[in-house]
């Protein structure tokens, strides 16, 4: 069996008798005799009594890398991706995974000791500064676990006590849809969805809904079916009635996008993976956060702040913490401690490395390639853009036969195509480029899909 | 040291991706963002050097002891990383056809297999990220549960005074009225007081055993009976599991939800605040509630649920922090079940070990043996000398010793809490008692001293009070 005990049985023994027991089994002796499990652990759990704990005998560290690695291999992994809808397969530049690797930053806990915490908390601070250039906001938190949790964190920051209908844009990602109506199961919140019209959210019903007991809107941009929203107008409706304004974002597109600042949110959040992540199968991810001045003392989890040390020197600290559960407890902005801040370095990490013009160049290229693909799609018979407003890497079209069908047969040359949407939109393909797809690869997809029609 | 955007110089940068071999399109000139975008323009040298000079200004486990109190801070055995970075593992995309991603999905099935064994439950999800995301989630489960019997008066949670501050929060969160109760001066649960409080509204109680100082409520099984005949449920938060694995079971103890952190007990790293992972686990009559999607096998075959009408519906994106479940994996296979065992057991001897060694010069408020971690107070000391035990914890600091959790529970008074974890060496533990004893008779001797530490770190204390009172959050160009 693998052990990371470094201590000797006979060590054990010395301590054991140190302290005045005999055996192992003493220090246990708190626990009541009932509750101990049996003994026999390692056999057949159907000849063990009701108490049993059957897990295997350990392996060696070779034997485990074996094993692991045959478990991975039972994945394929695509050589090309056209499916995004809340995942990017973004370039992952070589220092990004270097950096993060470091054993201080893996290792770390949250950074209650400022004094030997300076790396993790400068870092954490460098991020809040990069995320406030990228949406234009004021303030940003040191991160909360995807972008669905902050979206439903942000909505929960704006309910009050007379206000408290909650607006959401049925073009918002599905799964942020379901992740607030989950958060809000327990409250006395009522959700209401604005229905969507040509792929984007119908601003003359959205009109209708708001009214001054709406704590806010929220709205998706580009939303998930890869529309550029009118989130001027959609801002305006929502400050027509003082209610706040929350954005959904992606990081990548804000590069070239108008900022939620510039469509008047109010806070602005968003899922953070396409900014250094790798896909691993949904997480760990990043939700970022970030909010207008007046917002600050509402925003949930950790922030961190500039100070100064005993003798002046500049430092960081964890601040605003009278926000927080451990000081709040039930009365807290939330209840979030652990979060994502090692996908929050990455993210820092990531922006460094690109620069301005990385991230434009990263933006620009994923639409070119986005409407080149739809360009070539749409030459196909029974393929056609479903809105014919702009997007920006991502687009819905329809499809020449079934969409599971066709995907089977991407699947044998290796590529993993768009994905079949279900319900009111089934039989569509939402498609995805980014970066990562060159014109070789779009148009070898096309030659398949060619090929497929005609058998 | 400098922040990054300090080392910008414009047109440096780095050379990373490809030009365009498509036609480049543009936004239309009225949806382009206006606000000129301010990020560090860097070559790669200065951005490696940097985060070399950050990394040298943290402290991680492979740096020194780490005796933080509740948080389980063990090595992170590296073959979980290098297993977390396989391709076929983190080139996944989440959305693939089930069929394609049988190895995540074995991976998730066989790691609720494990924990199930673990804890004593019936089946676990995976999508909390973190411990406090696992207590909103089993806290719903609970209200589920009481609302599918039309048992809609039942409101509150109970919580006792020793429990970690999430407990109350995600209470809150959940929509549930929190009931705090006192713990009696042994450190367990009042019985009496519990007693009081339990009735036809009580929805549930939550409870961390071992408890917040590091021992295990020898009434346990009359505490949850005491809820069950009232009709609430059992709730484990399972931060100190690492006290207990192959020893005894919350599933045996009367829990009835529970979650892990896996971040703690299954040696995943905490990468200086997350991502964590933090599972919630159940018994039978509560699986329907779970969180979507979930994992089921049919002969061999692992695919996802999605849609089950009773389910509390998703907590999160996709499945949870996928990577982090792989590392547990990892861990536990190479241990095994007999290693867990183990790894329970010196966890438990290391603890013992500590207190024994420094329980004649530094006040233990419970004189019971401990579990895995254990409580100190230095209440006399700061009466006497004014040495606080935020001074103890900095003098440490100047001896490459992170501090123990310190003012936690809230219960004693100058508490320091230290967790010693099974992964240190019986001459670490000697060093560090050593090092505890000197700092003491420091403290007796030259208390003023103390009020200067540290004066070997990077940075001396901040001024924590101007950062709130004048809070600068960002750098600005």
């Amino acid at each position: 069996m693998g052990t990371y005990v470094p201590n000797t049985r006979e060590e054990q023994q010395e301590m054991l008798k140190a302290i005045g027991y005999s055996s192992i089994d003493e220090l246990f002796s708190p626990l009541p005799k009932e509750v101990l499990l049996q003994k026999e652990v390692l056999l057949p759990k159907e000849e063990l009594p009701n108490r049993s704990f059957h897990i295997p005998e350990g392996i060696s560290e070779y034997e485990v890398r074996s094993k692991m690695t045959k478990i991975s291999e039972k994945n394929i992994v695509f050589k090309s991706i056209f499916r995004g809808f809340g995942a990017y397969n973004h370039y992952i530049p070589a220092i990004v995974k270097q950096v993060t690797s470091k054993e201080e930053f893996i290792t770390a806990y949250t950074p209650y000791q400022a004094e030997i915490s300076q790396g993790i908390l400068q870092s954490i601070f460098e991020y809040q500064t990069m995320i406030c250039e990228l949406t234009g906001m004021d303030v940003s938190n040191a991160s909360v676990y995807d972008g669905e949790t902050a979206a439903a964190e942000a909505v929960l920051m704006c309910v009050e006590k007379k206000r408290k209908k909650i607006i959401i844009s049925e073009t918002a990602n599905p799964e942020i849809i379901e992740t607030i109506r989950t958060y809000c199961n327990g409250l006395d919140v009522q959700i209401v969805i604005a229905p969507g019209k040509e792929g984007k959210t119908d601003c003359e019903v959205l009109k209708t809904l708001v009214d001054q007991e709406t704590s806010c809107v929220l709205l998706q941009q580009p939303n998930y079916l890869g529309q550029i929203e009118d989130a001027e107008e959609v801002g305006k409706i929502a400050k027509g009635k003082d209610a706040k304004y929350v954005m959904s974002c992606n990081p990548i597109s804000l590069g070239i996008l108008k900022t939620p600042a510039e469509y008047g949110a109010d806070i602005a959040v968003g899922e953070g993976q396409p900014l250094g992540l790798p896909l691993s199968f949904g997480g760990p991810y990043l939700g970022f956060m970030a909010a207008t001045e007046k917002m600050m003392r509402k925003l949930p989890g950790r922030i961190v702040g500039e100070t100064k040390d005993s003798e002046g020197r500049r430092a960081y600290v964890l601040t605003l913490q009278a926000r927080e559960q451990h000081i709040r407890r039930e009365k807290a902005s939330s209840n979030i401690c652990s979060n994502q801040a090692l996908c929050a370095m990455t993210a820092a990490v990531y922006l460094s490395t690109m620069g301005k013009q990385g991230l434009e160049k990263a933006a620009t290229l994923s639409m070119s390639k986005a409407h080149y693909l739809a360009n070539r799609l749409c030459e196909l018979e029974g393929f056609d853009l479903v809105y014919s407003g702009a997007y920006f890497n991502e687009f819905v079209t329809t499809c020449n036969g079934n969409p599971d069908h066709l995907m089977k047969q991407l699947e044998e040359h290796c590529i993993l195509g768009g994905y079949p949407l279900a319900g009111k939109q089934a039989g569509n393909i939402l498609w995805c480029a980014t970066e990562m797809n060159t014109k070789e690869e779009i148009d070898e997809l096309i030659h398949i899909i060619k090929e497929v029609a005609k058998a | 040291m400098k922040l990054i955007f300090e080392k910008s110089k414009a047109g440096r940068g780095c050379d990373i991706l490809p030009s365009c071999d498509v036609p480049i399109v543009e936004l239309d000139d009225n949806m382009k963002r206006q606000k000129e975008l301010h990020l560090p323009e860097i070559s790669e040298t200065d951005i490696s050097r940097h985060y070399t000079e950050l990394m040298k200004r943290t402290f991680g486990v492979n740096d020194g002891f780490y005796p933080l109190g509740s948080c389980t801070m063990k090595y992170n055995p590296k073959i979980n990383d290098e297993m977390a970075k396989l391709p076929g593992f983190s080139n996944i995309h989440p959305l693939q056809p089930a069929s394609t991603a049988q190895g995540c999905l074995e991976v998730m099935k066989t790691t609720e297999k494990y924990l199930c064994e673990i804890t004593g439950m019936d089946a676990i999800s995976f999508q909390p990220a973190a411990g406090a995301h696992g207590e909103f989630t089993g806290l719903l489960l609970i209200r589920a549960y009481h609302e599918a019997r039309k048992d809609e008066k039942r409101n509150k949670i109970i919580v006792p005074d020793s429990a970690h501050g999430t407990n109350p929060a995600s209470a809150a969160m959940a929509g549930f009225t929190v009931i705090n109760i006192t713990s009696t001066k042994d450190g367990y649960v009042d019985l009496e007081e519990l007693k009081k409080v339990v009735g036809d509204d009580t929805a549930g109680f939550m409870l961390t055993n071992p408890n917040t100082v590091g021992l295990f409520d020898k009434n346990i099984l009359e505490i949850t009976e005491i809820i069950h005949k009232a009709g609430g449920l059992n709730y484990y938060d399972g931060a100190n599991l690492n006290a207990i694995m192959g020893i005894a079971r919350p599933g045996d103890m009367g829990f009835d939800v529970v979650h892990l952190n896996l971040h703690k007990t299954f040696s995943t790293p905490h990468g200086g605040g997350g991502p964590g992972c933090g599972p919630v686990g159940c018994k039978e009559s509560l699986i329907k509630f779970l969180p979507l999607p979930r994992v089921e096998e049919e002969n061999g075959v692992y695919k996802l649920i999605l849609e089950r009408e009773e389910s509390i519906g998703r907590v999160k994106g996709f499945y949870g922090n996928f990577l982090v479940v792989v590392r547990a994996l990892t861990y536990i296979l190479t241990l095994g079940g007999n290693g867990l065992k183990y790894a329970s057991e010196n966890a438990v001897l290391n603890a013992n070990y500590m207190m024994h060694k420094l329980k004649d010069i530094y006040k233990m408020p419970f004189s019971e043996p401990c579990m895995h971690e254990f409580v100190m107070t230095v209440e006399d000391l700061k009466k006497e000398k004014g040495v606080s035990a935020l001074d103890i914890a900095k003098a440490l600091l100047d001896y490459g010793i992170h501090p123990p959790t310190m003012y936690f529970p809230l219960i004693v008074h100058e508490a320091l809490m230290l967790e010693p974890t099974e992964t240190e060496s019986k001459e670490t533990l000697d060093y560090v008692i050593e090092i505890l004893r000197e700092v003491y008779e420091e403290a007796m001797t030259n208390p003023e001293s103390l009020h200067q530490c540290p004066k070997k770190t990077p940075i001396g204390r901040p001024d924590e009070v101007t950062a709130a009172r004048n809070p600068v959050l960002r750098y600005h160009f």
